[in-house]
């Protein structure tokens, strides 16, 4: 049952060969019993999950199933789960109890699914390798039998190892500034980051707010978008979130290609690319030439400031966010504070791990008294040409196409001395976060035994035509159903 | 570009983060390096362009001025490190 997908599972469930009880049993079993190697949980909830199995049992019998309605699946730790800890994987929140659900996890328990567990993450999301949870690494299931411990990229690094290792069929993510595509690239999965507004972030823990998404890992296009069904949607919790018409995500998954416009942004083709993993994707496009889409070159000019805008504006917005985390109302607070000032210093000291503090105080010094307009309005100012790039690009083309990271997965450690290397894994994905935009991971290719993804990029809203391109080629390739050894 | 010691020390203080002196060494380098990366926006010529705070140019929403939530001060207090009497305990702020 394990390597059965949500869409087959929910087959399953709904023929009466087997019962949410028996499926969710046999999952926790194995996720149990296989998680040792991976570190992909950092809670599992047992109980709950049992007792979730046994209603959406109940409400199959009542004959009010729907597609998920018994069927596991997984949150990442940044999801606010009533009654369950949320840690954000930062020791701050090592004993958080949310007394209430994101609207995330209010859809998913609506849905009928069964929640295993809360997956591994980079402390508070910011990370690319899943190396700075306060709860461990967590470890690529890709490589391993080569006696190697690679990263699963991050920071929803437990989500899409989990999903690699067929723990779970799908799990819950976000990406604020690749935290999706790059851990979905490097272990060999499908995910998607809606558009900035499409999914609801409240009870969502903030990182970076103007660029936090939520979205969805799962191992085909199919399953995403029936986790995207449930997670769309206007919500009047989020001042941001857009009210808009959901569409029906897998009504679209089978229209032909024909005619589809790809572009290529020849600022993501350069030598920042191995050639390996080039070929690997333009293979991939390719593929889709074969189904008759149509390929151009693209220029995004103002791509290569990217990385440079995000380093201000995600500090700036955390270290706002982060502020919350006072020792007052909830969260660590430090043993035998002195006084209040002792207390807020020395619990955030002792709470957050050292890449949150780091960005904590950059974000600080670039919103301080005199630096404002010198940092953070002159990246809000390139934020807007990045966007009008996008804006031009797509007058010419429907989508583009892009490898989600610069190489595969690496060793751990190997990035961990230098943060300005780490972030520099981002370099294809952030762009796509600043402009608020859309856009896949797809597995495509292997280099060394390694996966490959390929970016997907749409135009705002597109979320249905991505997963339709993405769908389409997973029914002529299978990088998808390979399985880690 | 660099940041100077004394920087640090004084960013530390209105993040509200204690750092000891050989953190401050590390995160010289580290936030310099940072610094070095976020450079490059300098090179861009943004003139005549609007800053961008949210990529739909959305803008916030109101509601009617009604109570929607209920109190729940029991539950959220249950988390909190301490509290007497429904209220937060905090070290003593005036002597």
């Amino acid at each position: 049952m394990h390597n059965k997908s949500v869409a087959e599972l929910s087959r399953e469930l709904e023929s009466g060969k087997i019962s949410s009880v028996e499926l969710t049993r046999q999952f926790l079993d194995r996720l149990k019993q296989e998680d040792g190697k991976y570190n992909s949980f950092i809670t599992i909830t047992e109980e709950q999950a049992l007792a979730e199995a046994k209603a959406a049992d109940e409400m199959r019998a009542a004959g009010k199933a729907t597609a998920w309605t018994g069927v596991p699946f997984a949150h990442k730790d940044i999801f606010c789960t009533n009654g369950v800890r949320t840690t954000c994987g930062s020791k701050m929140l090592e004993n958080f109890v949310p007394p209430y659900d994101a609207t995330v996890t209010a859809r998913f328990r609506q849905a009928g699914a069964v929640c295993l567990g809360k997956t591994n993450m980079d402390e508070f999301a910011m990370g690319s390798s899943n190396e700075s949870s306060y709860f461990g690494a967590v470890t690529n299931p890709w490589g391993l039998s080569s006696g190697q411990k690679r990263v699963p990229g991050g920071s929803s690094g437990g989500s899409a190892a989990a999903v690699a290792a067929r723990l779970v069929p799908a799990a819950t993510a976000t990406d604020t500034g690749g935290s999706i595509r790059q851990p979905a690239a490097l272990c060999g999965v499908t995910g998607l980051k809606p558009t900035y507004g499409r999914v609801s972030r409240y009870g969502m823990i903030a990182f970076a707010s103007s660029l936090d998404q939520g979205g969805t890992i799962a191992r085909s296009a199919e399953d995403n978008a029936l986790m995207l069904n449930v997670m769309a949607g206007f919500d009047p919790k989020d001042s941001t979130s857009i009210d808009r018409e959901v569409p029906d995500y897998t009504a679209t998954l089978n229209e032909p290609l024909k005619g589809l416009k790809i572009g290529l942004p020849k600022e993501y083709f350069t030598d920042q690319l191995s050639p390996a993993m080039e070929e690997q994707v333009r293979n991939a496009v390719k593929e889709y030439e074969k189904l008759g889409a149509t390929v151009k070159e693209v220029s995004l000019p103002n791509a290569k400031l990217a990385i440079a805008a995000y380093y201000v504006i995600a500090p700036a917005e955390a270290s706002a966010n982060l502020s919350r985390f006072d020792g007052v109302r909830y969260g660590y607070r430090c043993e035998d504070p002195k006084d209040l000032m002792d207390m807020y210093t020395r619990t955030r000291a002792e709470g957050f791990g050292a890449e949150v503090k780091r960005r904590i105080l950059v974000g600080t010094y670039a919103l301080s008294h005199g630096y404002y307009d010198a940092y953070y309005l002159k990246a809000q100012k390139v934020r807007r040409l990045i966007q009008q790039d996008f804006a031009n690009a797509f007058k010419e083309v429907d989508v583009l196409m892009s490898p989600t990271s610069p190489s595969p997965a690496f060793i751990q450690g190997e990035k961990t001395n230098d943060p300005v290397t780490m972030y520099l894994e981002d370099i294809f994905t952030i762009a796509i976060n600043l402009a608020g935009l859309p856009a896949m991971s797809v597995p495509a290719g292997f280099v060394d035994g390694l996966p490959v993804g390929l970016q997907i990029i749409g135009d705002y809203f597109a979320e249905a035509r991505l997963l339709n391109a993405a769908h389409q080629f997973q029914q002529v390739t299978d990088w998808h159903q390979r399985e880690p050894k | 570009m660099s940041i100077s010691r004394e920087d640090i020390e004084k960013v530390a203080v209105l993040a509200r983060i204690k750092v000891d002196d050989e953190q401050v060494s590390a995160l010289e380098k580290d936030l310099g390096n940072i610094l070095d990366l976020v450079d490059q926006l300098s090179a861009a010529d943004t003139d005549s362009v609007e800053p961008m705070a949210h990529p739909l140019d959305a803008v916030q929403r109101l509601r009617p001025d009604e109570v929607t939530e209920t109190n729940q001060r029991e539950a959220f207090q249950a988390i909190a490190p301490a509290t007497e009497d429904g209220l937060y305990l905090v070290p003593k702020v005036i002597e």
